[in-house]
Formats: structure tokens, C-alpha cells, sequence
């Protein structure tokens, strides 16, 4: 927390206001000072502007679709309105070059199918990064509710939340995604009837969120235990700060640097976990467009085609690449100890 | 310097402040359980950390808590201030107990009893500006004082000594002393009347030191606050404190007022302490001090010795002292209000004696081998 941030000159206890009453007497507040080193970190600028720029394609894909002119559910190797401009061979392999790239299809068009890949690809960004957003924040919240908890009162209340946390922890996670799913959706579902699309989300939000809160519940908990012990926690005691005032505004700000680095690191592990699943099939099916779902997709035909996984994984690579990066020069932003 | 500072005679050990006792502690004890076993974990033992202390702070007076690392002082403190809950004793503030009082009984006195921390790096929370962090006592206790808190923050700064306009800044932004002044306006914003003062010089620089301690005691004196001024540093005491209480391992040995512990000590404890303080004697005519050269470490609060716990490093020690804890009484010899805790007490003045008291063995094999040199 004690930077070795140049003290500046202003400092001097020497008269107030004498000379340089008119400079800014404002202090830099750690989340500014943070800002500032950020922004001299070339890597991370760029990377967060990679990452903006998904979260805005994502955003944008109706319109970009409709600049495109395709939609990411017409099957436009099978149904009859396009049959004057056919987009696959009679082996249902795209026709022309690199998977079938044209003016009109952008990323080329899926064998079998002939859906478009620039379609399927922005919807598939939208569905994941919507659907990663809302359970990294979701879990996020959780483990910082947990953690703070844990921490703050310590003691049995901390013995008994870290055992529940230990026991969540001792599950295969990956395993129990794929036996999970299934579970859960019978339960609300009859299993005889179609799956609502939302309800799948619905299904993966849970499973995901009871299974992936524990690590945001341990790092708060600790970073918590080491500050509660702090002399300014103490101090606001003795004022007579309620146990509610001291979590809110001497210990939560403290947090905000590891929850914001964990959330740079747990926001693309979660993209990749959703798309694991539907990778798995236990996440969305057809027809839904969805990143996981390409990759299955595209799995198929890597031999014969594989300009159909090109695309969506080069997209997935640098999306978690660019957002690891960001979360590096987040946490060094934070931490100038920590810099290279 | 304190011959206008000795204190009226008065009847009565108990009876020791000038002025109307404004904190009392009586049998104050602090017994850190220790846990243990498997698989049950249970009560093995406790480290007794504070163990029957008893301490009467006067109105506007400033009383001095000495003694080596670990023997409780720190945790008395915590105790008065009520961060700790003690495990026996009584705390009276103004009449009032507030032994096992809870947040809300302890709302109306909160803003009375203050605490100024050791480390002025950990006490700023750093993430606020130094006017949210001086605001915040009045907030929590709702007090609106007049010309709003802004004003009141300003004038707080002002006062020791710090640049109003720092208002915005944070606290990395300061150094240690400016940093330790921030914690002193914080303790000072809600005009308390009793600060507890936990090693406040200790972690700062020798220089900054005496401009801290300048500050506490021109707050001391212009605002009438009473000081529990808590360190080790006997000089930094006896500039400040015009009544001294001696610890040892969780028990007050010796209490009196400044000239009574600094010239007249009787505790050998007390003798050693003093001896231990390094001097720069200019002159050689001066009159050479006692040495007294304890040895080992201050045994386990854990496993405390029984009778009197210096026993173990006394050289006075007999086996009375082993089976018999000496109370802390005005023995005879001591002025008023001079309290010591000895069987065997020492001579009141703190001149040479005619061997010195050297416990270390190899101190002694030095001393020894420079003797024949």
C-alpha cells in the first residue's frame, strides 16, 4: 500500500498558500495514481482495447449482421430461397476458397449447414461473453459476500464457512459441470419436453456459480484477515464504527485491487469453462450460436474444412489472450512492487 | 525539573491522583486463551498478558506506562480503549463501568476515550483522504460542529501543525511524522478527554520524535487532555508524563509520580530499567550512576513465575519471594502516591553502588577478563 511514489515538493510544511495557493492542492488518490501507471502500460492499453472491441462487436452483432447481411440461423446451403447462389459442394463442403469466404459471407458458411460463420461467430461472442459477464459478477459477488464474512468475524464463523468452502472445492469441477447440467435441468424441466433455451443459460448460471465461487471467497477472506488486523481498522473501532461501517468504508475499498485483478483473470476462464460445456454438449445446443458449439462444430470438419474452426478459435485465442495481458497490467498497475 | 511537580501529601495508598480520578482500572486482567489438542481442541492454557493491573488516570493529568516489550503495556491500552474484552478487573470511566460495556452502552463515553496508534503507516486507512479520515469520528458519532466538519478538519490540521490545505491528500502522500500528526488530529476530533497513547514516537525517526512529543504534550496542556502515554523509552517519558507506572509481565510494579520513579526508584526492576538508559555524561565529575546488568529474556507469560514474577532475574531475590506476591503498597520510605511492589526494596536513589549488579554471565567474564587486563 505504501508506494515509493515521489513525494512532491508541494509537501514542504512551509507556509500555507503563500506562492502556490493557486496550484492544485489535490491529492492523487491511489485508484488515480493507478490509473496513471495504467495508462503508461503499452501492453495493457492495447489489450483493453482488443477486449472493448469484442465487448463492443458483441454488443453490435445485430448490427453487424445486418451490415453483413446474413443472420446466424438461415441455412443457406439447405433452404430453397438461396438456391441461385449455392454456397456448398455436393459433399455439403463449402464452395470456393477458404471455406467458402465471399462478400456475402464474410468468415465463409458452415459444411452441412451453410450457415454463416461471421454471423454464427458475433452471436456466439454475444451469447458467451453475456452469459461469462453474468456469472463471473454473480460468483464474484458471492465470494466477496463470503469472504468478507469469513474474515471480519473470524473465529466459528470463519471455521464453519471455510469447511463449506473446502467441501465445494473438493469436487471435480469439469466432471461435475458435465453431470451437473443435466441434473439440474431435469429438475425444473420434464425431460420429455424441449429445453428452453433461457433455461439452459439459467442451468449453466447455476451450476457455474455454485461450483466457482470459492477462489473469490479465499482471496478475500485472507486479504480481509490481514487488514482487519490493521491499526486504521482499530482506530475506526474506537470512534465507535458499527461492524456494517467498518466493512463498508474501511475494509472494502482495500479489497477493490485483488477483486478487480481476480475479475480480469476469472472472466476469460469463464468464457473458456462455458465454452467447454457446450464444447462437452452439455451447454447450449443447436441451433443457438455459441463459441463452445463452433468448436464442436468445427471439430468435425478440421480435416476437410478447417476454416470453419480457424475463425472462431483464432477469435477465442486472442480474446484470452488480450484479457489474460490485461489482467497482468491491472494487477502491476495496482502493485507498482510487483512491475518488472 | 520536578520538584514543582511533587504531589500533595494525601492519606492512603490508594489515593494517589491530585486531581478526581477521571479512569480507574482495578484488578484490569488479560488472559489470552490458548487452545489446543486433537481432535477436541480445548483450553491448554492462557498467556497472561495483563494480569491485575491497577491504574488511576487523574482529569487533564498524564500518567506514563514503561516497560519492556511484551509485558502488557499495549494490551492495557487496548483494554482501556475497549478494543479487547477483559477477562477480569473493572474499568471505571468518569463513575461510569464500562468493563463489559457493549458498542451502544459505550456510545455516550466513545467520543471521550481516544486512541493515537503506534504505526502511522498502518493506522491511515490508505485509501481515504486525510479530511475523510479526520471526518469520520464526527460522522460515526454524529457531532456537527459549528462551520461544518470541512472547517473543524482545517482547523484540526492547523493545530498540529500540518497544512490545511492537505485536506484532499492521501496518506502515502506524507511522511511518518506528518503521518503520526494525522493520527493525533484524528484522535483530537472529537475533544476527547482521555487519549491512550500506544508507543506513538516509537516507530518513527529519533528527530521526528520530539516534534511528536512537543505536540502531544502542547495538546496535553492547552486542551487539558488526559494522556495513558504508553512506550519504552523512559527519556520520552519523562519529558512527558507527570506520573509513571512500571510494568512487568502483565503486573504494575512500581507507580508514583515523576521524580518519585526517575530518583527515588525502589523496585529493583525499576533500578534496572534506569540503569539500562544510556547517558552522555559530559563532565567527569559528574556523579556516576548505578549499573545494574540484568540477564536472560522476561520469562513466559504463559508459565509466569510464582510470588513475585522478577524473581527470576532478581538479585535480591529470596525464597519469600518465591511463594509470597508482594502487594503493591507504599512502603515505607516512599513519598505519597509512590507505590512499589517489593519485599526486598532497594535504596531510594539511583547513585553508584559499591559493586555493580551484573547478571549476564557473559557480561561478567568481559568485565572480568578487563578487570585483569
Amino acid at each position: 500500500m505504501t508506494s515509493p511514489v515521489a513525494l512532491d515538493p508541494e509537501l514542504d510544511e512551509s507556509k500555507p498558500g503563500a506562492d502556490k495557493g493557486e496550484q492544485k492542492l489535490e491529492g492523487r488518490s491511489p485508484g488515480q495514481l493507478m490509473w496513471q501507471r495504467f495508462k503508461r502500460d503499452r501492453t495493457g492499453v492495447i489489450c483493453a482495447v482488443v477486449v472493448i472491441f469484442y465487448f463492443v462487436v458483441a454488443l453490435l452483432a445485430p448490427v453487424l449482421t445486418k451490415l453483413s447481411g446474413t443472420d446466424p440461423y438461415t441455412l443457406y446451403g439447405q433452404d430453397p430461397t438461396y438456391n441461385d447462389t449455392p454456397v456448398l459442394d455436393e459433399f455439403g463442403l463449402p464452395l470456393g476458397w477458404f471455406g467458402g469466404l465471399s462478400g456475402s459471407h464474410w468468415f465463409g458458411v458452415e459444411p452441412q449447414y451453410g450457415r454463416d460463420v461471421f454471423a454464427m461467430l458475433v452471436y456466439g461472442m454475444r451469447t458467451s461473453l453475456f452469459m461469462a459477464v453474468g456469472v463471473t459478477v454473480l460468483l464474484m459477488v458471492t465470494g466477496i459476500v463470503i469472504g468478507l464474512i469469513g474474515g471480519y468475524f473470524g473465529g466459528r464463523t470463519d471455521y464453519w464457512i471455510g469447511r463449506v468452502t473446502d467441501f465445494f472445492l473438493s469436487f471435480p469441477q469439469q466432471l461435475f459441470f458435465i453431470a451437473f447440467m443435466p441434473v439440474v435441468t431435469a429438475f425444473f424441466v420434464d425431460p420429455r419436453e424441449e429445453t428452453p433455451t433461457y433455461f439452459r443459460a439459467l442451468a449453466m448460471l447455476i451450476v457455474l456459480w455454485l461450483l466457482g465461487w470459492m477462489g473469490m471467497a479465499r482471496l478475500v477472506r485472507s486479504t480481509v484477515l490481514s487488514l482487519r488486523e490493521r491499526e486504521f481498522v482499530e482506530a475506526a473501532k474506537v470512534s465507535g464504527a458499527s461492524p456494517g461501517r467498518i466493512v463498508r468504508k474501511e475494509i472494502l475499498p482495500n479489497v477493490v485491487t485483488p477483486i478487480l485483478v481476480q475479475f480480469t483473470y476469472q472472466l476469460p476462464s469463464t468464457i473458456l469453462t462455458i465454452a467447454f460445456l457446450s464444447f462437452a454438449g452439455v451447454g447450449f445446443v443447436e441451433p443457438t450460436p455459441d463459441w463452445g458449439r463452433l468448436f464442436a462444430a468445427g471439430s468435425q470438419y478440421a480435416q476437410q474444412d478447417p476454416a470453419f474452426i480457424f475463425f472462431p478459435g483464432v477469435a477465442l485465442v486472442i480474446f484470452v489472450l488480450a484479457f489474460n495481458l490485461l489482467g497482468d497490467s491491472v494487477r502491476d498497475a495496482f502493485d507498482p512492487k510487483s512491475g518488472r | 525539573m520536578s520538584d514543582n511537580l511533587t504531589l500533595p501529601a494525601q492519606q492512603g495508598p490508594a489515593d494517589v491522583t491530585p486531581a478526581e480520578p477521571l479512569l480507574e482500572v482495578q484488578g484490569l486482567t488479560m488472559h489470552f486463551p490458548i487452545y489446543g489438542g486433537f481432535p477436541i481442541k480445548r483450553k491448554v492454557g492462557a498467556v497472561q498478558a495483563v494480569d491485575g493491573v491497577d491504574l488511576t488516570v487523574g482529569v487533564g493529568e498524564s500518567v506514563g506506562l514503561v516497560g519492556e516489550s511484551g509485558c502488557g503495556k499495549s494490551t492495557t491500552g487496548r483494554l482501556i480503549t475497549r478494543l479487547l474484552e477483559p477477562s477480569a478487573g473493572k474499568i471505571t470511566y468518569a463513575g461510569r463501568d464500562i468493563t463489559h460495556a457493549s458498542r451502544r452502552e459505550m456510545a455516550p463515553v466513545r467520543s471521550e476515550i481516544q486512541m493515537i496508534f503506534q504505526d502511522p503507516y498502518s493506522s491511515l486507512n490508505p485509501r481515504q483522504t486525510v479530511g475523510t479520515i479526520i471526518k469520520s469520528p464526527m460522522e460515526v458519532n454524529g457531532i456537527e460542529p459549528e462551520g461544518g466538519r470541512e472547517k473543524r478538519v482545517r482547523e484540526l490540521l492547523e493545530l498540529v501543525g500540518l497544512n490545511p490545505e492537505h485536506y484532499n491528500r492521501f496518506p502515502h502522500e506524507f511522511s511518518g511524522g506528518q503521518r503520526q500528526r494525522i493520527g493525533v488530529a484524528r484522535a483530537l476530533a472529537l475533544n476527547p478527554k482521555l487519549i491512550v497513547a500506544d508507543e506513538p514516537v516509537s516507530a518513527l525517526d529519533v528527530s521526528i520524535q520530539a516534534q511528536v512529543v512537543n505536540l502531544l504534550k502542547k495538546v496535553q496542556e492547552e486542551l487539558g487532555i488526559a494522556f495513558l502515554f504508553i512506550a519504552h523509552d523512559l527519556a520520552v517519558v519523562r519529558h512527558f508524563s507527570q506520573r509513571v507506572a512500571v510494568m512487568y509481565l502483565g503486573k504494575v510494579v512500581e507507580v508514583g509520580d515523576r521524580d518519585a520513579i526517575y530518583n527515588r526508584p525502589r523496585h529493583p526492576y525499576t533500578h534496572a530499567l534506569l540503569s539500562a538508559v544510556p547517558e552522555v555524561e559530559m563532565d567527569d565529575d559528574a556523579e556516576p550512576r548505578e549499573r545494574i546488568r540484568l540477564s536472560g529474556d522476561v520469562p513466559s507469560p504463559i508459565h509466569p513465575p510464582s510470588g513475585c514474577r522478577f524473581r527470576t532475574r532478581c538479585w535480591k531475590a529470596q525464597d519469600k519471594c518465591a511463594t509470597e506476591e508482594p502487594p503493591l503498597l507504599q512502603i515505607s520510605g516512599n513519598r505519597a502516591g509512590h507505590l512499589t511492589a517489593c519485599h526486598f526494596p532497594e535504596e531510594p536513589t539511583t547513585e553508584a553502588r559499591d559493586e555493580d549488579v551484573i547478571l549476564d554471565p557473559a557480561l561478567q567474564a568481559l568485565e572480568g577478563s578487563a578487570d585483569q587486563g
